[in-house]
């Protein structure tokens, strides 16, 4: 530990996180602690800058695409502006998401200890991340301009663009190792730092998802830099790797370009399946339905997500037995997905169930990101690929995960879990009437985009035939009530840190995992004795829900 | 089940359709259950939870059950694909060129046209190049595409099965007037292809291509 703060006592009690500086005083305090919770803050007041940017580009697009011809922009605007809001969404948002806030605030706290394995290391990983994001911005601001590529920037064109490429490729690879290093952290802590009990089997399920996803990171991530790299040889050297002007192959950029960019989506995803099988328990008051099934099947899907990357690629040209087995593999990654959800909704059989926000942002994810897991499976069945790729049918569905499922994760995380870290409370009416617009507008947002996909609307265009005007319409319209729901969460949010009720009750929603047994706000180095954990998280052996506090586990 | 423009409307169709029946029988029961689980065990009517851990039987069940229906969608989509790339050694050869932003067509007489004339019921098979960058090859009315490449030479085929124009699109990104690079296929009745291809004088393909547009 970096410093021997436990020694600091305040009225009597121990110093919150919030109230221990450290040696900086002011933002120092912040950008230079080691501390995992002030960590996991400092990227949470990052992401939702750029994830306010990111839908701010969204809205643009939408705005241009309300009805063919232009409408507010040009072509070479609307292209730039569709890359930005992919790489911010990307690289800045979804990727970093949960693992750096929430994981760092809770992974440490969940598994009694009181940092990760390397706190240094960990603030490192935020500073290469904010370095990343400015050379991002950086990349739209210098002459030149945004890039133009789309967030995938295939060679050759992305070799040929006068745009900033080259910096935002930079920028993608210095976020890769503050990925990197969060995983490795994540992958140590998990294994060196449980506290003494807490066996595999009686980790909390949302340290199961981290910790496969902390692997996916830690192996997959490589590879994107590694190529990014190459394609930095390619411009500056000349030498020809990918582009065919040089004798260079641009499949082989979209193989290694994917083979990263598979995995990733998972690294998206598996967190935000970790917050759900926490938040599904605690709000049914019972023990979750197949422990071992969910688990292991988080490790299955980064297993399997791993090989089946070039299911992106079935229109390149590949060999049938290539085809076939990419297919094939795609279909089956699909079923430890399809366990998690059974499972999920088994939990709620017999339970409990209150519907406060968390639990309403929980079921919307079931529900979003089960739509999104089906319309995978119609990408999977070759014939039909061959019709819906690179159609908006493609964006529709990865939305609906990475925003119906991993967005509406967040979002649930941030209901769930934004209280305990703060020790204030939002207004629970405001959360609810949020989550419902959102789910209304995320739908005319993005439903619509199936459709005209599946009738053949190419993806990444300014323009359009006028047969799909009428789903670009309601698909625009849909983006406003989004909006209107985002504006009315975050305002709630915010607006709850600083005159949200105070709380002090350890353990708001009943959860019996070990962060419900910290103060409110967690102390410095979260546990005054390090816990002996005696049983698994979800036990609700009472089935009481008024005073779960689990001060006896001590 | 399916007429459509060409012939693998409907296998592709028809695959789409499974899927599609499939996916919404679970989105509906997941959707329903959850919806009913929640009213029948809300709080207030249920206020003590009863805990199950588990049920092996259960577990193996929806495990087992859905890889089965992944496999009869995998092979439906297979054998869809299948179609697509075996190619008939008698199809009529034309080869399409993009490059930033427009499509050129070239016949075994070496005509060239922007817009792509073929003949209904007779296998055509394209083969595709790119002069620049990546682009694809996209007629969603016939269920074709296909990326278009520097580097190596793809092809792709199909049987128009009706007459008529239909979209082509360009489906991968390629800079700016991506959304631009259109074109059509023109369905004719087989004399009146030849027909066409015989008449090459330049003047004959500008009038039907600009009457196609």
């Amino acid at each position: 530990m970096s410093n021997d703060a436990l020694a600091i006592k305040k009225n009597g009690s121990e110093p919150t996180y919030l109230e221990y500086d450290g040696k900086g005083r002011g933002i120092k305090s912040w950008i230079f602690s080691t501390d995992h919770k002030r960590i996991g803050i400092l990227y949470l007041v990052s992401l939702i800058t750029f994830f306010i940017v990111g839908v701010t580009f969204g809205f643009l697009m939408r705005l241009e695409l309300i009805a063919p011809g232009r409408t507010i922009m040009d072509a070479q605007t609307y292209n730039s502006i569709f890359t930005l809001h992919g790489v911010i969404m990307i690289f800045l948002f979804v990727i970093p998401g949960l693992p750096a806030v929430f994981g760092n605030f809770f992974l440490p706290i969940m598994i009694g200890a009181k940092d990760v394995a390397f706190p240094r290391i960990n603030l490192l990983s935020w500073w290469l991340f904010a370095f990343g994001g400015f050379l991002a911005v950086l990349s739209i601001l210098l002459p030149g301009g945004p890039a133009d590529t789309g967030w995938t920037f295939y060679v050759p064109y992305s070799v040929r663009t006068g745009t900033n490429v080259m910096l935002a490729l930079f920028a993608a690879f210095v976020l890769g190792f503050s990925s990197i290093l969060t995983g490795l952290n994540f992958v140590t802590t998990v294994h060196r730092l449980r506290a003494p009990g807490m066996s595999w089997f009686k980790l909390p399920l949302f340290i199961w998802s981290l910790y496969a996803t902390a692997w996916v990171q830690v192996l997959a991530t490589p590879i994107i830099g590694i190529t990014l790299l190459l394609v930095a040889v390619e411009r500056w050297l000349g030498v020809g790797l990918f582009d065919p002007a040089l004798g260079g192959d641009p499949v082989l950029y979209q193989h290694l370009f994917w083979i990263y960019s598979h995995p990733a989506v998972y690294i998206m995803i598996l967190p935000a399946m970790g917050v759900i099988s926490e938040i599904i328990p605690v709000f049914s008051r019972r023990t979750i339905f197949g422990y071992k099934f969910i688990a292991f099947s988080s490790i299955a899907i980064a297993l399997f997500g791993s090989l089946v990357w070039a299911h992106h690629m079935f229109t390149v040209g590949m060999s049938d037995t290539g085809q076939f087995i990419f297919s094939l593999l795609t279909f089956l990654v699909a079923i430890p997905s399809a366990i998690k959800v059974f499972n999920w909704t088994a939990t709620l059989y017999k339970g409990s169930i209150e519907l406060a926000p968390p639990m309403l942002f929980a079921l919307g994810f079931v529900f979003l990101f089960s739509i999104g897991g089906f319309t995978g499976l119609f990408q999977g069945t070759l014939s039909v690929n061959i019709q819906i790729h690179d159609t908006s049918f493609i964006v529709a569905h990865f939305h609906y995960v990475m925003f119906g499922g991993t967005g509406f994760g967040i979002f649930a995380a941030l209901h769930y879990w934004l209280p305990k870290m703060f020790g204030r409370m939002y207004n629970l009416k405001a959360a609810k009437t949020a989550f419902w617009i959102l789910l209304v507008g995320f739908n005319t947002l993005f439903f619509p985009m199936f459709i005209m996909g599946w009738l053949g609307m190419p993806r990444r265009y300014y323009d359009y035939l006028p047969e799909y005007h009428i789903y670009h319409l309601i698909s625009t319209i849909g983006s406003w009530i989004l909006i209107i729901g985002l504006t009315i969460m975050f305002t709630n949010l915010i607006r709850s840190l600083r005159r949200g009720k105070v709380i002090q009750e350890k353990n708001i929603w009943g959860g019996e995992t070990l962060e419900w047994s910290v103060d409110t706000p967690p102390i410095l180095e979260n546990f005054v004795d390090i816990p002996t954990v005696t049983e698994s998280p979800y036990e609700y052996k009472m089935n009481e829900y008024s005073e779960t506090e689990k001060e006896e586990v001590k | 089940m399916f007429e459509g423009a060409s012939n693998f409307v409907h296998s592709v169709d028809t695959a789409f359709l499974i899927v599609l029946v499939i996916s919404v029988a679970f989105l509906v029961l997941i959707t329903f259950l959850m919806i009913f689980f929640v009213i029948k065990y809300s709080r207030k009517k249920n206020p003590k939870a009863e805990n199950i851990h588990g049920n092996v039987p259960l577990e193996i069940a929806w495990t087992v059950i859905p890889t089965i229906l992944v496999l009869v969608m995998f092979w439906f989509g297979w054998t869809g694909y299948k179609e697509m790339s075996e190619i008939p050694e008698d199809a009529y050869v034309i080869d399409v060129t993009g490059q930033m932003w427009q499509w050129k067509f070239k016949y075994e007489n070496n005509f060239e046209s922007d817009s792509l004339f073929v003949p209904v019921n007779k296998p055509i098979k394209l083969r595709l190049h790119s002069l620049d960058v990546n682009h694809a090859f996209f007629v969603p009315a016939f269920r074709v595409k296909k990326d278009v490449l520097p580097n190596r030479n793809n092809v792709t085929w199909f049987t128009a099965t009706e007459t008529g124009e239909f979209e082509i699109l360009c489906a991968e990104y390629c800079g700016m007037n991506h959304s631009y690079m259109l074109s059509k296929v023109i369905v004719l009745p087989e004399y009146e292809f030849n027909e066409w291809l015989k008449k090459d004088s330049s003047s004959s393909i500008s009038t039907l291509s600009s009457a196609s547009e």
